[in-house]
């Protein structure tokens, strides 16, 4: 446990160290709020009533806390397994006596804390101060929410494993990195709220992971998921994380077998 | 047997689809020895390491690594084990040296106080003091790799496996390392295995050599036994200071060439029957030296002498 936090602190200084970054990464999600922003007032507007649930300080309180989610949770994947895998660099992380899924898992919880302070709270701050934004609820939605977003991390991690280890049996894994990127994007209620899309996307949507590694914590957040739904909203959540977390464990398994068998 | 064997390997045998890589290969190391192992890109060197770390699964044959099958307990392998791989890093780049070594501690189990001994002891002996505050991507390579060396001792290994640790660095780098690893053999009798290219390493370092030709042991012995077993000799080329005549009469050493009407020259010589000094005294008794330089056998050489004792190569 104790390995375990001093990789998370790790992550964190490791990511903190490219501050020029940061900043670039908290102006364009500014940008990028406000054009969202507009798009989703503008539609309510037409409409003249809430949509799915959202009226518009809940839309507004959507974009804002997805622009925040957005650098903390890693949405776009991450290279650096797949790099070490084709460059061999991954029999290192074998001569470890520690498990290298729960290593780059911790520094990837420290890459998100360094990104949620350091990108989500001005994100935050801004489409507060800017805008009539709903607050969490209660204090049991602040509560839940932080849980929440932590098995975001936890969920959009443990995909972007799994894909990064198929780098042992593929040359080049960008193609399936983008298809992932670009169904993720869409499915996980990034550019539009998942109770917005028709019945049939939203019935793909709710059974893949997707919606665990954005639209949960931020429905929490915004309080359109209210109650006994936050108990669901989560349990989805820790569902998917065990799961891809385990199928993580597996592929690695047989990744290492192959390692073993073929050769570094 | 009280205490057990570091390294044991029996009719190991690797193959890659077609190629053998490593063929009922048969050696053990003893604790506190040090051994060179060596033989020419692609000979088996990394393939054997691997498997004594549990990488790579042999074919067939027995592999023990302190005792253990790295195969089925690697963890346990790794915690006994430290090993640099020359072309691969076990540092954080992002991070400050410090950090690597707090990290490592805390992978290793160890507790604060003892990484902190362990750290500031390895730190001050490679003189790492001013780097531990800097980024390990902005360490010289001299520098990386006394870090690597020093995280792959953290955790007080009983086995330290350096896979050509010395590749690429200037000589005042290979010389400060090769003094290190020196002491920390006689100050905590670690167990050495290195590969290398270089006989520089092997001279200061090792006391018994392991060649491998094609994936099979080719030579299993101390260094001179290998250098008198191929012949390898050492060349003395020396500058005189006006044409002389060729020296052929210069006992225990022979004249491989004469340029310049005989300003330089050429001797071989065995280092077994003759010294440096002896040859040097000879001529410089008949003749005025100006210069000389010492050429020492390389490894590839020796290799070579090897492969073609064994009759192949």
């Amino acid at each position: 446990m104790k390995t375990f936090w001093l990789l998370v602190r790790a992550g964190f200084r490791r990511h903190s160290t490219y501050r020029l970054a940061l900043l670039a990464g908290t102006t364009t999600n500014s940008v990028f709020g406000f054009i969202r922003a507009s798009i989703l007032l503008a539609a309510l507007a037409s409409a003249g009533t809430a949509i799915g649930g959202y009226d518009a300080p809940t839309a507004i309180a959507f974009v804002w806390w997805g622009q925040a989610l957005l650098g903390t949770v890693n949405l776009w994947g991450f290279a650096e397994v797949k790099d070490r895998v084709r460059t061999g660099d991954i029999a290192v992380d074998f001569l470890r006596p520690i498990n290298p899924q729960l290593a780059y898992l911790a520094g990837d919880l420290g890459r998100a804390g360094i990104n949620l302070l350091g990108r989500g709270l001005p994100a935050i701050l801004l489409g507060a101060l800017l805008f009539d934004m709903a607050p969490p609820p209660s204090a049991l939605s602040w509560v839940s929410g932080a849980v929440s977003v932590v098995l975001a991390v936890v969920v959009a991690f443990a995909g972007n494993f799994v894909i990064n280890l198929l780098a042992f049996w593929l040359v080049e894994i960008r193609g399936i990195t983008l298809l992932w990127m670009i169904t993720g994007g869409l499915l996980c209620g990034l550019y539009l709220p998942v109770p917005w899309f028709p019945e049939w996307l939203r019935t793909i949507a709710h059974w893949s992971p997707f919606p665990s590694m954005l639209q949960n914590p931020i429905d929490i957040l915004a309080g359109r998921v209210v109650g006994a739904d936050i108990a669901s909203a989560v349990a989805v959540q820790v569902f998917w994380a065990v799961a891809l977390l385990g199928l993580g464990q597996l592929v690695l398994r047989a990744g290492r077998r192959r390692l073993e068998v073929q050769g570094g | 047997m009280s205490i057990p064997t570091v390294i044991e390997t029996r009719e190991l045998v690797r193959d890659f689809k077609k190629t053998r890589a490593v063929d009922r290969m048969t050696f053990s190391i003893e604790p506190g020895e040090a051994v060179g192992y060596i033989g020419a890109n692609g000979a088996g060197k990394s393939t054997t390491i691997k498997m004594l770390t549990g990488i790579l699964k042999p074919t067939s044959g027995h592999v023990r690594t302190c005792g253990l099958d790295p195969m089925r307990q690697r963890v346990e392998v790794a915690r006994r084990v430290g090993v640099v791989f020359g072309q691969r890093s076990q540092l954080w780049w992002d991070l400050p040296l410090r950090d690597s070594f707090a990290i490592l501690g805390a992978i290793h189990r160890m507790d604060e106080p003892t990484t902190r001994a362990r750290t500031d002891l390895l730190v001050d002996q490679l003189e790492m003091g001013p780097q531990l505050g800097i980024p390990v991507r902005s360490l010289s390579l001299g520098q990386r790799m006394r870090a690597e060396i020093a995280a792959a001792l953290l955790h007080s290994p009983e086995l330290l496996i350096l896979d050509e640790p010395t590749i690429g660095l200037d000589v005042l780098s290979k010389q400060r390392l090769r003094e290190f690893l020196v002491a920390e053999r006689r100050e905590r009798g670690t167990t050495l295995l290195l590969t290398t290219h270089d006989m520089g390493d092997i001279e200061r370092l090792c006391d018994r050599v392991l060649v491998v030709d094609r994936g099979r042991l080719a030579f299993d012995g101390t260094l001179p036994g290998l250098a008198s077993t191929v012949g390898a000799q050492r060349m003395l080329v020396i500058d005189l200071a006006t044409p002389t005549p060729d020296l052929h009469d210069v006992p225990g050493a022979t004249l491989v060439e004469s340029e310049s009407g005989g300003l330089r020259q050429r001797l071989a010589f065995d280092a077994e029957t003759t010294t440096v000094a002896a040859v040097l005294a000879h001529v410089s008794s008949r003749h005025e030296v100006r210069d000389l330089t010492i050429e020492e056998p390389d490894i590839e050489d020796v290799v070579r002498r090897i492969y073609a004792a064994s009759g192949r190569g």
